[in-house]
């Protein structure tokens, strides 16, 4: 298990500052929602850890040391991505994709030996989509697919996991399998999400950001309150007890639509 | 829970015909219809000369013993037509390994020398040669002046499409489609201000053609492809990650400007190679990856080999049928690949689109 840690990260993006000081740790097996408006850096920060956006102050380290001064193979080995809307280019068998997490660990001549097609099995394995590893991946549906790439993820042995919305664009089945599945492999994680509910249900903390800085990070009940959520989101919210579960959720609504009872 | 497998169709078949483990055997079964191939293309022709024969020929010119040949069989089989039917090879060879690297350097399936300025860039150099003479451009010759322009152009497509060294898929298609079309328009230009007799020279850099290939020319070409192919090799799952965006592939450990920046010098220079031999050909490098897709699906470590092979292949029948067609006249080859790769070009369409439920 791998902590993760932004200190003090700035990014530029067109020469306008995208990501400003923003320092985040997650602990080793913790998982972290990173939530916020459409354009307040998320992804941003988040591709400074893929180490394809580079800091102009501060540093992205995994497990302690510096993802930029780790070579892209060493940086692959300590962490996983899973990118938002992944398209691939040509037709790839489940399998295929999922043997992608291997490139990391093998040298550029070595054949897919046993111990990756083991390591790839139980990939699919723990996503539950081992009987699909001969079919094309397109022609799957979108909660499969994300299912699928998780398993590339987990096959590529990381000690970290950094997801971006992965439960975008799926059916609300999927979104909760793909969360439920996040919560049971209990690796580190850090993930972008856009439902609050699923922030408040799934996550050990949240960490909130609006315009490029870390507004508020803790435990989603702490964190979330009616005003937070109102000065960032722009909406009302309120927080009680989830009929079916008894765990806390987050229901919210329009700010701007007056009807209906005001939380207390 | 997630869905059972006994909620979904059948249970998982390989979408391709070729399945993994059956790729060996699609390797000797194509690298035999190459032989076959070879053997058909050098002994048909205006004097046929028997396969057996053929193959005496040759066997006499690698072991010694090639003085007790009859010297017109000799000449026709060593000196005529093998070069050709090999320069046939090497460059369908070349272009089907060339299609591959570029449609994953740019992550689209469109993707060939011709769209990317390298082709338009060397027709244009060799025919700014040709119709100025080569003294005007210190003795280069059309060869010279094919590769130079082919490198100059990449040069420029690199310069137009990188920011601070970083390639993305959609820039570099977009200076690749710009410095071709300017390239072209060049070429047209010049092509007006040129004597007339000079027109059919000019029409081999534009169409493509494998007439009067001789020994020589096989040299350069096949050192390019074997060289940049075995780079290749070694770079499959590099390649198969960049088809899964660039975040992804960094994510996965591949350093993608790196690699799109290597993958343009390779294919730039394997190309120019190719186009100095074989002039303007079009279409062999566009469709002979979408081929060998078809037969053994997207990873870069089955597709490569076989994309090598089918394109090798390809062009030696393509060459042949240009050559006996019409006979005694000669059709551009070019016109039967653009003849055989446009129509599997609509059909990749078509089926594309179902797929995507268009």
């Amino acid at each position: 298990m791998t902590r993760l840690d932004f200190d003090g990260v700035c990014i530029d993006l067109a020469a306008t500052r995208t990501v400003s000081d923003v320092s985040l740790s997650v602990a080793p097996g913790e998982m972290v929602g990173l939530i916020g408006p459409n354009g307040s850096g998320k992804s941003t920060l988040l591709r400074s850890a893929y180490r394809v956006l580079r800091p102009v102050a501060g540093a992205v380290l995994i497990g302690g040391e510096d993802v930029w001064g780790l070579s892209a193979r060493e940086a692959a080995r300590r962490r996983a991505i899973v990118t938002q809307h992944t398209v691939l280019g040509a037709e790839f068998t489940v399998e295929e994709v999922v043997a992608m997490g291997r490139t990391p660990h093998r040298g550029t001549l070595d054949r897919d030996g046993a111990e990756d097609h083991r390591t790839v099995r139980r990939a699919l394995e723990d996503v539950h989509m081992a009987w699909a590893s001969g079919r094309s991946f397109a022609t799957l549906s979108g909660g499969e697919q994300q299912r699928v790439l998780l398993a590339r993820a987990l096959a590529q042995e990381a000690g970290l996991l950094i997801l971006d919305e992965p439960t975008n664009h799926l059916d609300v089945r999927a979104q909760f399998d793909v969360l439920d599945l996040l919560r049971d492999l209990g690796m580190t994680t850090l993930t972008a999400l856009h439902d609050l509910d699923h922030a408040v249900s799934y996550c050990d903390r949240v960490a909130v950001m609006a315009e490029g800085g870390l507004v508020a990070v803790g435990p989603p009940a702490d964190v979330l309150t009616p005003e937070l959520v109102h000065r960032v989101f722009g909406v009302r919210a309120v927080l009680d007890t989830h009929p079916l579960t008894g765990r806390p959720r987050i229901a919210v609504a329009s700010a701007t639509r007056a009807q209906g009872r005001t939380p207390a | 829970m997630p869905r059972t497998p006994a909620d979904r169709r059948a249970p998982s078949r390989g979408p391709h015909p070729v399945p993994g483990r059956a790729t060996g055997l699609l390797y000797t079964a194509l690298a035999a219809m190459l032989v076959a191939a070879v053997t058909v293309a050098v002994s048909t022709g205006t004097v046929a000369v028997p396969a057996r024969d053929v193959w005496d020929v040759v066997l006499r010119h690698l072991t010694g013993g090639a003085d007790r040949l009859d010297p017109l069989q000799d000449q026709i089989v060593w000196d005529l037509r093998l070069p050709r039917v090999l320069v046939a090879a090497v460059v369908g060879a070349g272009l089907g390994v060339i299609g591959v690297a570029l449609q994953a350097l740019v992550r689209n399936p469109l993707a060939d020398p011709y769209m990317l300025g390298i082709t338009p860039g060397a027709s244009l150099g060799a025919v700014l040669v040709s119709a100025t003479g080569s003294t005007a451009l210190s003795g280069l010759g059309m060869t010279g002046g094919a590769f130079v322009a082919s490198v100059l152009t990449m040069g420029a497509v690199f310069v137009i499409a990188q920011r601070g060294g970083r390639l993305t898929d959609t820039r570099l298609i977009l200076a690749g489609v710009a410095v071709g079309y300017l390239a072209v328009a060049a070429t047209s230009f010049v092509q007006l201000q040129t004597d007339p007799q000079r027109i059919a020279g000019i029409m081999f850099w534009l169409m493509g053609s494998l007439a009067g290939a001789e020994w020589s020319d096989l040299r350069l070409p096949t050192a390019a492809l074997v060289l940049g192919t075995l780079w290749l090799f070694t770079q499959g799952r590099s390649l198969n990650a960049l088809m899964a965006g660039d975040d992804t592939a960094a994510g996965l450990g591949v350093d993608v400007h790196r690699l799109r920046r290597r993958l343009l010098v390779v294919t730039s220079l394997m190309t120019a190679t190719v186009v100095v031999v074989a002039g303007g050909l079009g279409f062999v490098g566009l469709v002979i990856p979408h081929i060998a897709r078809l037969a053994v699906g997207a990873e870069h470590r089955r597709v490569l080999p076989t994309s090598l092979l089918t394109g090798a292949v390809f062009l030696v029948l393509v060459d042949l049928a240009g050559r006996t067609v019409a006979r005694p006249d000669e059709l551009p080859v070019g016109i039967f690949t653009a003849a055989v790769g446009v129509p599997v070009l609509l059909w990749l369409l078509r089926r594309a689109r179902r797929s995507e439920g268009m």
